[in-house]
């Protein structure tokens, strides 16, 4: 059977993402040390010092898989808006792409899959960085990395589809700004949710990066629930096919025009 | 006798409301190099993205490698070459990546990859620069690697869209040589051009397109013979003539005669009489000029307008 040529895509993004290493080594190592430093330890300190613990969980327990997948979520932002407007308006690459056997369909589906890739490879040098600081009590915390991965493809799903169907990036800072920003702050992240007013507390229900830091955080502290967590899984695979909707639909209209 | 590569009956492209290809019919065989003449926003790129299978048609019928490219788009799709007109390199690789990384989208084997894209390399004269990044390549080295990149999967059909648009007469004369042998290799080639210098060079067969519809189609040298006479002799006015005097004065002296903005020209099987009778007629030597009838020529009579204009 002829390989899937959505994995063709994953090989070009990886063998512009490995000339890239040394660069991208540097702030996947020492970008979480310092996340984890910062808030685990410094704020972590405090925090402990006057409530003992949140959610039950020592402070850097509990902020080391937030930080996790919000990072995941962001490094997948950021590369489904400039870098997907770039391959169809400023390199115009995907039109390379087009001219081979290769169709609008696999470009999409063979980047976010790259996404989650991408970001398995980041998360699990974040994890290792947060259990070299005793942040991951539970050995089930591996099973963040796929969490991160899942919550990373929801997000490229969506905002690539999004992505090709623009023709300048003037929209991107305020997605960045005013969805991304808030979403990493209020999501579960640094602090449980259940300390928001109770109308957001609902809102933040919607937000993929909960449902990702929730699947996280119960992995790295070995505490599951199975229907809770079978439902985290399902809202963000249920992110990946409403995103996918649009992406099949918008990648095949911009491309094959 | 296999059937044509191509054949296209009554195809149509809309876009919206607007109409980019309205019901054309063309065959191209195999081994010939066919071209699409006219000028910009005349179809031709439409065409050739349909032909291409990266743009659905709108209507009519469209046969590529005999397939249908609405259903088998991805199968003919991997025995072309495409040159697209706008650069579609990949930027973030080298020259040697952009070649492997392509083979690859074709599902070739690396080993073969490696082989072929040394060999096209140089072929297009960028084997010494196969470890250069793409944007500090000219215009036409660019174009050069795109042709290359375009064989890594040895196709049957090239398709160049506008391959020396906004090259310098040396990288347009290059191209041209590379595109030459690969003709001589027996590579079937579809090209649009604006240049009827190119389609002349180039073509064994052209169709020339005007406001989305095919006008005429033949060899250049048929094309030539059935629309326009051998020769033309053109008068250049400047701003002592009285335009429509000259032109009263010019109109019966040739076969058939066309005024453009600033020149008349003349159409006639007798250049050099018909120059001497313009010259004794109160238009000064240096202002007549007698030359064979080209596409142009062509072009003009059947469209009353020159290709350049727009």
């Amino acid at each position: 059977m002829a390989t899937p040529q959505l994995l063709r895509v994953v090989e070009r993004e990886a063998r512009v993402y490995s000339r890239m290493w040394r660069g991208l080594g540097f702030t996947t190592f020492v970008q979480p040390a310092l996340y984890l430093a910062a808030m685990g330890l410094g704020l972590g300190g405090l925090v402990n010092a006057h409530t003992g613990s949140v959610g039950g969980v020592d402070y850097l327990d509990f902020v080391a898989p937030g930080l996790l997948v919000a990072s995941a979520m962001q490094v997948a932002c950021a590369e489904s808006l400039w870098p997907v407007l770039g391959g169809v308006k400023w390199m115009r690459y995907y039109f390379g792409i087009i001219a081979t056997p290769i169709g609008p369909v696999e470009i999409y589906g063979g980047y976010v899959l790259w996404i989650a890739l991408r970001s398995m490879l980041a998360s699990a040098a974040f994890l290792l960085v947060a259990a070299l600081l005793g942040a991951v009590p539970s050995a089930w915390g591996v099973l963040a990395i796929p969490a991160a991965a899942l919550t990373a493809a929801a997000f490229c799903a969506i905002l690539a589809a999004f992505s090709i169907t623009q023709d300048t990036d003037l929209s991107f800072p305020m997605i960045m700004r005013l969805g991304v920003l808030p979403l990493f702050l209020f999501s579960g992240t640094f602090f449980p949710v259940s300390q928001l007013p109770a109308g957001l507390r609902h809102l933040a229900l919607l937000s993929p990066l909960y449902h990702g830091v929730e699947l996280a955080r119960a992995a790295t502290t070995g505490s599951f629930s199975l229907l809770p967590d079978i439902g985290h899984v399902a809202f963000l695979v249920g992110c990946i096919a409403l995103g996918g909707v649009f992406g099949v639909r918008n990648f095949t209209r911009r491309l094959h025009a | 006798m296999p059937g044509p590569l191509v054949e296209a009956r009554a195809l149509v492209k809309r876009f919206g409301s607007f109409v980019a290809v309205d019901g054309i019919d063309f065959a191209i065989d195999a081994g010939e190099a066919f071209g699409f003449l006219g000028p910009n926003g005349a179809g031709k790129t439409s065409t050739m993205r349909m032909v291409g299978c990266v743009s659905p048609r709108s209507g009519g019928e469209l046969q590529v490698l005999g397939m249908d490219p609405k259903t088998d788009g991805s199968r003919i799709r991997a025995r072309l070459g495409s040159v697209p007109q706008e650069d579609s390199l990949d930027t973030e690789l080298t020259v040697w990546d952009n070649m492997m990384i392509y083979g690859r989208y074709f599902d070739l084997p690396r080993a073969q990859i490696r082989e072929r894209a040394a060999e096209l390399l140089d072929f297009v004269q960028l084997g010494d620069r196969r470890d250069s990044r793409v944007d500090p390549l000219s215009g036409g080295m660019k174009r050069r690697l795109t042709i290359a990149r375009a064989l890594i999967n040895q196709p049957e059909l090239l398709l160049l869209d506008e391959p020396t648009t906004g090259l310098d007469p040396q990288a347009r004369h290059l191209l041209w040589d590379r595109l030459y042998e690969l003709k001589l290799a027996g590579v079937t080639l579809v090209l649009t051009t604006h240049y009827m210098d190119e389609a002349e060079q180039l073509c064994d067969r052209l169709v020339i397109m005007d406001r989305a519809r095919i006008v005429a189609e033949g060899s250049p040298r048929e094309l030539i013979a059935k629309y326009v006479t051998r020769e033309v002799v053109e008068v250049r006015l400047n701003r002592e003539h009285d335009r429509a005097l000259a032109l009263a004065k010019l109109k019966p002296m040739g076969e058939r005669v066309e005024a453009l903005a600033d020149r008349v020209l003349l159409y006639t099987h007798n250049g050099d009489a018909i120059a001497n009778a313009v010259s004794g007629n109160g238009f000064g030597d240096a202002s007549v000029l007698v030359r064979r009838a080209s596409l142009e020529d062509v072009f003009l009579i059947l469209t009353g307008r020159s290709l350049e204009e727009d």
